[in-house]
């Protein structure tokens, strides 16, 4: 093999710790290095064509790349030698950025390990040999797992660009957490008006399958053939008969359940639909209060039902889907405001989360739009937002800022007025976060236009005295403590992960964050992507997001799954395992270990044997470490290239 | 070139690509200064990791290797980290077999997103292997280093007889 070794500067981001010309005249000693050089920037054009000329001029059959991680342009420089002719798995790359010059200053130390990345990149490439991918179909559907606002998005604009949109939804209705919202910053306009009718284009479009109240049960496959099993929960009503009518709810004598709708701040009936406006307009049962359930007599639905659609008998199903990529869309919970026990919530009455606030406010909610308090049904006069509830504290595990709650208590802030005219709000805040367009103007409005007074400090306790809640806290900016008598109390809830989220990733097989957020693939350039071919992601189930851009997301994500889907066949990665037939013994435990099911036992003259099938294998390798007879090699990671590499490392 | 004499010792690290390798990568993104005595063999999975790359690694000179991998359950390939866990477990128990401290070596799980995880687990470990010290050569092997591996080989030997 003739190896050319192009040591990148990255800038000054490796030159400035390593000597990189050290790097590369050191490079020509190791074995079958016939060409050596240090390069300003390797991924740039004028570098990636340096490296073409290169690989014309000296003949070069092997490269290695010095510069940053694999993860970031392991694929830019296999294209750029694959444009040279070479074959792109006759590459490697010695990360000597993260792994060298980012996590030291000692420029010897530094220079010197680079060299041996080198040294090990080349015996590996030594080894390397050519690879070329195999074809497979696609199965152009897509499912959409959570109808929030930014799955319903990514469902519309893959239906609308022809794509079989599966959506799968586990609440009764889609619609999220938007369609509890009763207006939207910083345009005041209404939550429903705007989400209403993207939600009824869901439930009327050809394209789109949906599947309300069903969860996901598990997901085998790969890129482009998914077979994921759905769980549809009874909801003790047949869909196919239910019309909607709500005659069942009317007469449901079990009123007095929280509404989980109204988060639980209004009451609702054991058979009930979320919403006027949801989609689909069915009704469900809750077992866990329902006469009939709970004390095995009333069936009073099943008689005033019209069509006969009630079902008591109803059980879980499992629906199959074959899909071809997969969009997470599951987004967030709110931080449980009863963790803050200084606060009061979940112990008064009148210490409540913003979105239970939202519902108050809401001509849908239980109170037709009327703020009453939940204790006693008053008319609140006093108001007090505490924000970063949940947010931005490292004593609660919640050290990141949620985003929107600045803006969304802002806008309650200005509704309050808006609905009680000689009402006053107090918002303590900690920073004002509000970089989006036109948000920074709103919360002045908030403060200038509608008189909130915002005070900067923290909230130390809020307790109960003569019917009133009292706020004590300090106003940073004056420099004093501060007691406020409210009458109601909205705590600004940060949001966290949605409850089951690392279950999810881990039935997905996508990373997750400390929090539960799903990772993406790379936080700048990969945002909607993640490390597993085929899954997206969009909306809150990645971090906090506000209405825009969880819609912003849904689009990207959707774009991606087009893009995926504009080819009829994907190339699958070659880098997969390979059994060497004279040495297999068909003792089968590599198919037993195989996660994926991708080895199976085949007949090779009378013998039993393994093998591999091209575009089911993944390239784990766990096969190549369980086969005791060494006949099964992962590609482009052998036995013999990883003992090449430590040999490297330990002998010189 | 071979390390830093009186600086470094031999350490050698095995890493998945996805989250222990990424969380690396975290780190330096982060710019979390660190021992520069490691030197990272990427693998697809912790899964991938024959025990003998590990014993190989040690008997072959190294003063300590260090395997990390996805935290259990959130494993790219579905269970490639479970396997891991079993093997290494295994292997650690049998590295004083061959006469190797079992201190040399260590696994830990580092997601991708933990950069400053990875940059604690890098200094505590390389500390260890410093506080080691560099491995004694075979030829350095001491007579009562001898004769404690021959009986430890021993006890070995019966069990599997037994």
């Amino acid at each position: 093999m003739r190896i050319g070794v192009f040591i990148c500067h990255c800038g000054s981001n490796i030159e400035g710790t390593v000597d990189t010309a050290t790097v590369a005249k050191t490079s020509l000693d190791f074995p079958e290095v016939v060409y050596a050089t240090d390069t300003m920037y390797a991924c740039s054009e004028p570098g990636q064509d340096g490296i073409i000329q290169a690989i014309k001029d000296k003949n070069l059959t092997g490269v290695v790349v010095a510069s940053c991680t694999p993860r970031m342009h392991e694929p830019t420089f296999r294209r750029a030698v694959e444009r040279a002719g070479l074959n792109r798995y006759l590459f490697e790359m010695a990360n000597i950025r993260e792994h060298v010059s980012w996590i030291g200053k000692d420029r010897e130390a530094n220079t010197n390990k680079a060299v041996d990345l080198v040294r090990i990149a080349v015996e590996k490439l030594r080894r390397d040999a050519p690879l070329a991918p195999s074809k497979f179909a696609i199965n152009k559907r897509v499912m959409i797992i959570g109808g929030g606002v930014a799955g319903i998005q990514a469902a519309l604009d893959c239906a609308d660009g022809g794509l079989q949109v599966v959506l799968v939804e586990r609440e009764s209705t889609i619609g999220g957490k938007m369609a509890k919202l009763d207006k939207t910053f910083p345009t005041v306009d209404c939550s429903s008006c705007i989400l209403g009718p993207k939600m009824v284009d869901v439930a009327q479009h050809d394209n789109i399958t949906l599947h309300a109240y069903s969860e996901v049960d598990s997901i085998s496959g790969y890129v482009g053939n998914f077979q994921v099993q759905v769980k549809k929960k009874a909801t003790y009503v047949d869909w196919e008969l239910c019309t909607g009518c709500g005659a069942c709810t009317e007469k449901c004598p079990s009123k007095k359940n929280p509404d989980k709708f109204n988060e639980k701040i209004g009451p609702t009936t054991s058979i009930n639909i979320p919403f006027p406006q949801a989609i689909p307009k069915k009704a469900v049962i809750d077992p866990t209060t329902c006469r009939q359930f709970v004390k095995g007599k009333c069936g009073v639905c099943a008689k005033v039902c019209p069509t006969g659609a009630i079902k008591y008998d109803m059980t879980d199903a499992i629906v199959t889907e074959d899909v071809g990529a997969i969009v997470a869309a599951t987004g967030y919970d709110l931080f449980d405001i009863s963790k803050v026990t200084e606060y009061g919530g979940g112990r008064y009455p009148d210490v409540i989360t913003g979105l239970q606030y939202e519902r108050l406010l809401s001509a849908s909610g239980p109170t037709g739009g009327h703020i009453k308090r939940p204790s006693d049904g008053k008319e609140p006069k006093n108001i007090v937002f505490i924000q970063c509830v949940g947010s931005r504290d490292k004593s609660l595990d919640r050290p990141y800022c949620s985003g929107f709650c600045c803006m969304y208590t802002a806008k309650q802030a200005i509704l309050t007025k808006d609905h009680i005219p000689d009402s006053q709000s107090y918002v303590f805040y900690m920073d004002i976060r509000s970089p989006g367009k036109m948000y920074d103007e709103f919360t002045r409005r908030a403060m200038e236009e509608y008189g909130a007074r915002y005070i900067r400090g923290r909230v130390a306790m809020v307790y109960p005295k003569d019917g009133k809640m009292i706020v004590r806290g300090a106003d940073t900016l004056a420099g004093t403590q501060m007691e406020v008598e409210a009458d109601l109390v909205v705590l600004a809830a940060g949001a966290e992960a949605a409850k089951g989220a690392p279950q999810l990733a881990e039935k997905l097989r996508i990373s997750y964050d400390k929090y539960g957020f799903f990772m993406e693939s790379h936080p700048k350039l990969k945002p909607v992507e993640t490390n597993t071919a085929g899954v997206y992601l969009a909306g809150s189930c990645q971090g906090p997001k506000d209405i825009p851009q969880s819609v912003g997301q849904g689009s990207a994500a959707a774009a991606k799954v087009l893009a995926l889907f504009s080819k009829d066949m994907l190339e699958s990665d070659p880098q997969i395992s390979r059994v060497d037939i004279k040495r297999c013994v068909g003792c089968g435990k590599c198919i037993l270990t195989c996660p994926f099911k991708a080895i199976k036992e085949v007949d090779f003259r009378g013998q039993k044997k393994a093998e591999v099938i091209e575009t089911v294998c993944q390239g784990c390798g766990l096969c190549t470490s369980t086969c005791p007879q060494g006949a099964i090699q992962l590609s482009h990671f052998t036995d013999n290239q990883i003992l090449a590499e430590v040999n490297a490392l330990c002998q010189s | 070139m071979p390390v830093l004499t009186g600086k470094e010792l031999r350490i050698v690290g095995f890493l998945c690509n996805w989250c222990s390798y990424g969380g690396a990568d975290t780190a330096g993104v982060g710019r979390f200064n660190q021992p520069t005595d490691l030197r990272i063999i990427r693998v697809p999975c912790s899964g991938r990791i024959d025990p003998l790359f590990i014993a190989k690694t040690l008997i072959n000179g190294a003063d300590g290797v260090l395997v990390s991998g996805c935290h259990p359950r959130d494993c790219h390939y579905a269970e490639g980290n479970f396997y891991a866990r079993r093997r290494l477990e295994v292997l650690k128990r049998f590295l004083p077999i061959l006469g190797i401290d079992p201190g040399r070596f260590d696994y830990t799980w580092v997601s991708a997103s933990e950069g400053q995880r990875w940059q604690k687990v890098v200094t505590v470990f390389t500390e260890q292997i410093h506080a080691l010290g560099p491995a004694p050569r075979y030829d350095a092997v001491s007579a009562d280093m001898l004769a404690k591996v021959a009986g430890a080989l021993g006890q070995g030997g019966n069990r599997v007889a037994a």
